[in-house]
């Protein structure tokens, strides 16, 4: 098989299987810091327990996240080392704060981990998790970045092939930095908003511990509605793409809308199959005008179509079908927790019927492939630019010889990640009621006033 | 340049103290995964396993850090080490890759999951041992000599790697010093955690080692001069001071524990020792990165980055420094955590 190929398939691999726990590792630390807040504030051991239980899984997905990142991070180099010795002289500095901010993270994150029991007062321990919101979040906004420069590349000039009189800052916040940090950040709190949800709502239905309802329906309160206002954020976000991409990526737009003759008054197309050589859709759901609404504010925007866009620059245009999952999966995850927050003010004795709550597991599961299918629309939709208008991937990736057998060993290395990672995390909470961690609390935490702490 | 100094020996000045730094807290790493191993294979887990998890829990991640960092900084400072280390570190660095994934996920799993299982000891024991080996195969080809020049690009000669004796001794080394490091650093633990019978059993891993680690060290000089002359020469002219230093340290440690004295003092001449070779070394290779492909002088970031890089550096370290002296007075340094009391 081609090389430029295996590249691709590797590095879409390992990033797709490192975005599972990244997301996870940005969304996590906010989730945490409210649920030990609403704790400490209303003197309330469910949240107390719920975020021990939480940061204990969140353990195991740090070191996988750790693992695959550090994976991830050296790849670059390995499968494109032509793009990073001539991107390295313009995107080492947010690479280089990524790390920083990783850094912050992980020792805030190791001492928040081990000192639950050993300050007197709750609220220093509580402090620690601004370090971990703010290192985990920062190394997301950093490393977003180096990916929108990889989009809309700028800070630079070009001169015999290479690139000069480099601007660090001006690479760093180029166009694309606002909204795609906006939207990466928020659909990862979001996720584990959901995720959460899924949980507990999962374990209201199993009902292995009749005890620990309370505190199930708890915990699925406030994931439900933090998840309500993180995806409203994100959806926004989402918008703000249209527009963005509207302006400065017009490929994109149009490969991802299946939008061929430049026009106002565009047709917003959903779902649908595609006859690539007449450029037929079937099937497809289309709302007239909209997709110029959407990229300008008014149905008279001209949107670019594809046919405008020289033939080897044009994206795939499987990358529509991504767009239709992640919106829907998006807007699923949104109409579910806005309904079942409803029918619990109106109806709440309805909230225990077991199909209403699977609907509701459904949403954890449904936000991270809407995040996967969102990086496969947004890697895929630069092809075939590695930098977009500067250097294409065919051009970038290593010609070394064993890349088969690399890909081969990785994708053993994930499986076996994956499927261990699923296991000790199912293992970890199965047998053991909330209430049980509940009552070991009793002991020192809350009465840690008269006992003296650290 | 900057204060004076050019950006290039600010960049590997910064560079090669970081990598000193996770040579150091990466052999305690994994060797003290080693030991765990070891620990539970003759039924000494009481005596040795908890005090490993004592210590390592809070820090591993931490440790990680450091490698990320040493790579993102080098491809910054250096990018056109990401041109020829990427084409011919593919199999070696993805083998390294792989271990360290295993290493970390496992000692994870392990270690926060509710299972204790020895097969997944065996996995992060074992690995720990594999990394330093596999690591310092970007070193040994930093030497030159085992790069080739094909008609698309530069391609790592397999060949002259697995039959060159200084690689087989480099490997050796890293593997020993893992079990000589560690071993010091966790006797001087036991020591403060009164753990009297893994204080034992350390200690003796460590005069076990003590030996074979100097004898191999002199190895590796002597097939250094045969690999690489100009490098061996400059080492000999230049920094001979420093190794000296660094064979007197050794002396000092070693006579330290094996009279069980000043504990803590000991650990700090082994660090120094390795400091001082660590350094003696990468003074000596100057000014080449990569023999013959990447000098220093020649190869460093555009200015107006390594500037923006080297604030970003001063930066992060007052950040840094006062969150890692946390950690460490939280979990290391605090007597009654180390007594497991916390």
């Amino acid at each position: 098989m081609d090389q430029v190929i295996i590249a691709r398939m590797l590095a879409a691999m390992t990033l797709a299987f490192h975005i599972i726990f990244a997301t996870v590792g940005v969304g996590v630390p906010i989730i945490i810091m409210i649920t030990e807040f609403l704790g400490i504030k209303n003197k309330d051991k469910h949240y107390l327990a719920m975020t021990r239980r939480i940061s204990k899984g969140y353990t195991v997905t740090v070191a996988v996240g750790v693992v695959t990142g550090t994976i991830i991070g050296l790849q670059l180099s390995l499968l494109y080392p032509t793009f990073m010795e001539m991107g390295g002289h313009v995107i080492a500095l947010p690479l280089f704060m990524e790390t920083f901010a990783f850094f912050f993270e992980a020792i805030f994150l190791s001492i928040y981990l081990y000192s639950f029991d050993r300050f007197k007062n709750l609220w220093t321990h509580w402090l620690l998790n601004i370090p971990i919101v703010l290192g985990s979040t920062l190394s997301a906004v950093f490393i977003t970045t180096v990916n929108s420069f990889m989009n809309t590349p700028q800070g630079f000039d070009v001169e015999g092939g290479k690139l000069v009189n480099v601007q660090p800052l001006e690479a760093m916040f180029n166009p694309s930095v606002p909204v795609r940090v906006l939207h990466v950040v928020f659909t990862a709190y979001m996720t584990v908003a959901f995720i959460v949800a899924s949980i507990a709502a999962f374990k209201l239905i199993r009902n292995k511990f009749t005890e620990d309802r309370t505190y199930h329906k708890k915990g699925l309160k406030v994931a439900l509605i933090t998840g309500i206002i993180f995806s409203v954020i994100a959806m926004f976000a989402g918008d703000l793409s249209a527009k963005f991409l509207h302006e400065h990526q017009p490929e994109k737009l149009a490969a991802m809308e299946w939008h061929f003759e430049t026009e106002s008054q565009a047709d917003l197309v959903l779902f649908g199959m595609l006859d690539e050589d007449t450029q037929e859709v079937k099937g497809a759901l289309k709302i007239p005008g909209v997709l110029s609404f959407l990229a300008g504010n008014s149905f008279d925007t001209e949107v670019t179509g594809l046919n405008d866009i020289p033939k080897d620059e044009q994206p795939p245009l499987i990358i529509h079908y991504f767009f239709d999952f992640m919106v829907f999966f998006g807007m699923y995850c949104l109409a579910i927790a806005v309904a079942f927050m409803l029918i619990w003010k109106f109806k709440p004795k309805w909230i225990h019927n077991k199909l209403l709550l699977s609907l509701v597991v459904l949403t954890g599961p449904f936000a991270m492939l809407a995040i996967e299918a969102g990086w496969f629309l947004a890697e895929m939709g630069r092809q075939p630019w590695i930098l977009r208008g500067y250097l294409k991937v065919s051009e970038a990736a290593t010609d070394a010889p064993g890349l088969i057998l690399t890909f081969g060993g990785f994708l053993l290395l994930y499986i076996i990640l994956g499927v261990s990672s699923v296991y000790v995390l199912t293992r970890m909470f199965k047998d053991k009621s909330a209430k049980a961690q509940m009552d070991e609390l009793d002991d020192h935490t809350l009465l840690n006033d008269q006992k003296g702490g650290y | 340049m900057i204060f004076g100094i050019e950006y290039q020996t600010i960049g590997i000045i910064v560079l090669w103290t970081f990598l000193l730094g996770y040579v150091i807290v990466g052999s305690i790493d994994w060797g003290a995964g080693f030991f765990a191993l070891y620990g539970r294979i003759t039924g000494r887990t009481k005596d040795l396993n908890q005090l490993i998890a004592r210590y390592l829990n809070p820090v591993w991640e931490v440790t990680n850090v450091f490698f990320v960092f040493f790579f993102v900084g080098i491809v910054g400072f250096f990018p056109e080490t990401a041109y020829y280390y990427g084409s011919t570190l593919l199999i070696p660095a993805s083998i390294s890759l792989i271990i360290l994934s295993i290493r970390g996920a496992f000692y994870a799993f392990e270690n926060y999951g509710i299972d204790s299982k020895l097969s997944w000891t065996i996995l992060y024991g074992l690995s720990g041992l594999f990394i330093p080996a596999s690591l310092s195969v970007a070193l040994v080809i930093s030497e030159g000599n085992y790069i080739v020049e094909g008609a698309n690009g530069h391609y790592l000669d397999w060949q002259s790697l697995i039959l060159s004796p200084y690689a087989w001794s480099v490997v050796l080394l890293a593997i020993i010093s893992v079990l000589y490091i560690s071993s010091a650093f966790l006797t001087t633990y036991a020591h403060i955690a009164n753990e009297t019978r893994g204080y034992s059993i350390l200690r003796r891993w460590f005069l076990m080692w003590a030996g074979p680690m100097i004898f191999t060290c002199l190895f590796v000089f002597i097939s250094l001069r045969e690999h690489n002359h100009e490098h061996f020469m400059n080492a000999v002219n230049n920094q001979l001071w420093l190794f000296i230093a660094s064979f007197i340290l050794f002396i000092f440690a070693t006579l330290l524990y094996y009279f069980k004295k000043a504990h803590t003092i000991a650990f700090i001449c082994v660090f120094l020792q390795f400091s001082f070779a660590w350094f003696g070394y990468g003074m000596s290779k100057m000014p080449y990165i990569l023999y013959p492909y990447i000098n220093v002088n020649e190869s460093v970031v555009n200015p107006s980055m390594a500037l923006s890089l080297t604030i970003a550096f001063i930066l992060g370290l007052l950040l840094l420094v006062p969150s890692l002296l946390l950690l460490l007075k939280l979990f290391v340094f605090n007597k009654a955590y180390v007594k497991g009391m916390k």
